[in-house]
């Protein structure tokens, strides 16, 4: 009790980067993966003890709240999970030759200096902390994407620079604003910066510039969820670099931008002459799940595929958050999770099938199943999960959002079952060629460890047959922080 | 002299604006270089002004930065690698000058109307330099759509990072300036030694955008 007591909040940012310091400098590879999943192991438990202990005052940096510990856990586990994937993938791209051991080491040490950044942006209390954070996990993803150094990796990494950059200089703006709002009221300095203190005078800004402000914010931040017209640099940063950083990018950092945006809709909410930030928010939401699940039907390569579904997942989840409401915020939250926990899952099996048949067109990668059994219906369970059927968790969600969206929007309800059917049917058009029928390409061994999919699977499997009750009375009490 | 503080803090931000439409008309690497240094230049007597009459001595660090990094360091580095990839040539722009600064006086219009119409109870001296501040961001992003070379696109996006660093130097006793300055200096260089590192390797034939573009969409 005694040690859970004295959990506190830096622990989560001082793991990571301490084991950056450490992985910068040491050689060889097997040594280095094992620390690389060490690390992440500690900080796992280090936000885990977060989850447990009651919260530590906030500071004038860094707090803990109810809502931010969700993403932690949820951060810190995928975290874990995918340095255990990273591990086995590195020593196959080794192998091969596509990575050499000096890119490796700077590889790790990125890793971990990504997991530190997205830690520091989740537990900022502070809106200029939160977007210095938010820009260095944007350098560090753009460094890994870009590793393999291939031209298309390259104009992948650049493309995403650009765009991310101009995206954050948006939300730079956004925050300049905010900072400009609640400077009458809270007075100069600091504290006009602390998100705990904003929030509770947010009644007394000035309700036009915070209007004009959320504007740059979202537009600032939505580029890095990737929602619709600011996705273009998605795919091509999912396909281009290393799997496991896909699997982190479309797990973690979108949700990261997302916890962002929250953060911002709920300072808007707090000041009543305010523009209500739900309409916008469902809007961008709605836009990119219709265009990306359209998008789906005309894609060549696997990565470039769920890169695309995790745009569609983002809209969605960034829907059930504009139509807010405790039910649909608990069914966005719960989105949330499953599709981190979905999504990196599939990323895992993708990266191996990649191995295996050495080529990412789906073209060529056919008949998995009969080849790969293991490797081929992990993906068949995992494409299966992130299209929404029954009994996996993702099915629970986008169940409760639909039937909850009926009763408040039904206009607004058909467009949202509309977008899901579209994907739903792309996703099972794509599966059945790789999946299943004559098997087609290259079909080399692959030494995979199924272990981080198969947990992450399981954990979606049981979240669709039964949410403890607890979890349950938690998820309910942020949906109701959220508003 | 009451006015002077507040006259003088104009005049600068005023200039960044003017340096901003001078970055969109040019059209040669090298001449857009000079201007930019001279953007550059601007930004940190604005924020030097800033601190005095703010009384706020961390934003000279932020001005120093401003000076010797974005108005020395960088033009002269992005110089040599125009130099060593032979670029200086003329700037491909996909739309003409004229319709480009109808549309930057558009730009400079709107957020003249949203900036003012919505700090009425900001004070006279930050809501100034936000209009002016939102104008010179707008302008860079419209010289990063105008143009194709990925250099003058980088010029573009500096352009519309000193016009965030002259609104947080406005926001009185907005704290972390310096750290955020810092933190996009560290961009910036990351861009400079990106393009650099490309080119090095060989990798693209052609710093032009258009060129790199190829890959958009799908492998077939």
């Amino acid at each position: 009790m005694n040690l859970l007591q004295s959990a506190r909040v830096e622990w989560v940012i001082l793991i990571p980067l301490v084991a950056a310091g450490i992985l910068a400098i040491l050689p060889g590879y097997r040594l280095t993966a094992r620390l690389n999943v060490a690390a992440t192991l500690l900080t796992l438990l280090a936000a885990l003890s977060l989850l447990f202990a009651p919260h530590p005052a906030p500071g004038p940096y860094l707090f803990v709240d109810d809502l931010n510990v969700v993403f932690i856990a949820l951060n810190t586990f995928v975290g874990f999970t995918t340095s255990v994937f990273s591990a086995t993938y590195v020593s196959h791209e080794l192998k091969i030759g596509r990575l050499t051991p000096t890119y490796l080491r700077f590889y790790h040490a990125m890793y971990q200096l990504l997991m530190c950044a997205m830690n520091v942006a989740l537990v900022a209390n502070n809106i200029g902390l939160m977007w210095v954070a938010v820009e260095c996990a944007t350098l560090t993803t753009v460094l890994m994407v870009g590793i393999y150094r291939t031209h298309e990796a390259l104009e992948a990494a650049w493309k995403y620079f650009i765009l991310g950059s101009v995206g954050i200089a948006l939300a730079l703006f956004g925050t300049i604003l905010v900072y400009v709002a609640a400077q009458p009221v809270i007075g100069e300095g600091l504290d006009a910066m602390v998100w705990t203190k904003l929030v509770t005078q947010a009644a007394q800004f000035d309700p036009a510039l915070l209007n004009v402000a959320f504007i740059f914010l979202l537009l600032g931040y939505g580029t890095k969820v990737g929602l619709a017209p600011l996705h273009a640099w998605l795919p091509d940063a999912h396909a281009e670099g290393p799997t496991p950083i896909s699997a982190v990018l479309s797990g973690l950092l979108l949700n990261v931008a997302l916890y962002a945006v929250l953060r911002f809709k709920m300072l808007m909410a707090a000041n009543a002459a305010a523009v209500a930030p739900g309409p916008l928010m469902v809007t961008m939401g709605l836009v990119s799940l219709i265009f990306a699940a359209f998008m789906l039907y005309r894609r060549r390569d696997i990565k470039r595929l769920f890169a695309y579904s995790s745009i569609e997942h983002m809209g969605i989840i960034t829907f059930a958050f504009g139509m807010g409401g405790p039910l649909a915020n608990f069914a966005g939250l719960l989105h949330m999770t499953m599709h981190s926990l979905t999504k990196s899952g599939i990323f895992f099996a993708v990266g191996h099938v990649a191995h295996a048949k050495g080529t990412q067109r789906i073209a060529d990668i056919g008949g998995l199943t009969e080849t790969h059994p293991w490797l081929g219906w992990s993906l068949v369970a995992g494409v299966v999960a992130i299209a929404g059927l029954p009994p996996l968790g993702i099915f629970m969600s986008e169940f409760l959002m639909v039937s909850s969206t009926f009763a408040r929007a039904p206009l607004l309800a058909i467009l949202l079952v509309f977008g899901l059917l579209v994907a739903f049917g792309a996703l099972v058009l794509r599966l059945n060629g790789i999946a299943f029928g004559e098997p087609r390409g290259h079909n080399h061994p692959v030494k995979a460890s199924y272990v981080p999919q198969f947990a992450h699977l399981a954990l979606v499997l049981a979240a669709g047959l039964y949410l403890p009750p607890q979890l349950v009375a938690w998820f309910q009490h942020v949906s109701q922080l959220l508003g | 002299m009451p006015n002077l503080a507040f006259d003088t803090a104009h005049l600068f931000a005023g200039g960044l604006v003017l340096a901003s439409f001078m970055l969109l008309y040019q059209d040669r690497l090298t001449s857009l270089l000079n201007v930019y240094a001279v953007h550059a230049l601007v930004l940190a007597l604005a924020v030097a002004w800033q601190a005095d009459i703010q009384n706020a001595p961390h934003l000279y660090v932020t001005a120093a930065l401003a000076f010797g990094f974005k108005a020395i360091i960088i033009p002269l580095a992005l110089r040599r690698i125009i130099e060593r990839l032979g670029i200086h040539r003329e700037i491909e722009t996909v739309v003409g000058i004229g319709p480009t600064m109808l549309a930057g006086m558009a730009l400079v219009a709107l957020s003249m109307v949203v900036m003012l119409r919505v700090t009425t109870a900001a004070a006279p001296l930050a809501r100034e330099d936000l209009a002016f501040a939102l104008a010179v961001v707008l302008l860079g992003l419209l010289i990063m759509v105008t143009r194709r070379n990925a250099v003058s696109q980088v010029v573009g996006f500096m352009s519309l990072e000193n016009g965030l660093i002259l609104a947080a130097a406005g926001a009185k006793g907005m704290p972390l300036v310096v750290e955020i300055s810092v933190a996009f200096s560290i961009l910036i260089a990351f861009i400079v030694i990106g393009i650099f590192l490309f080119r090095i390797r060989e990798r693209f034939d052609s710093v032009d955008l258009a060129a790199l573009d190829q890959f958009r969409g799908e492998r077939r």
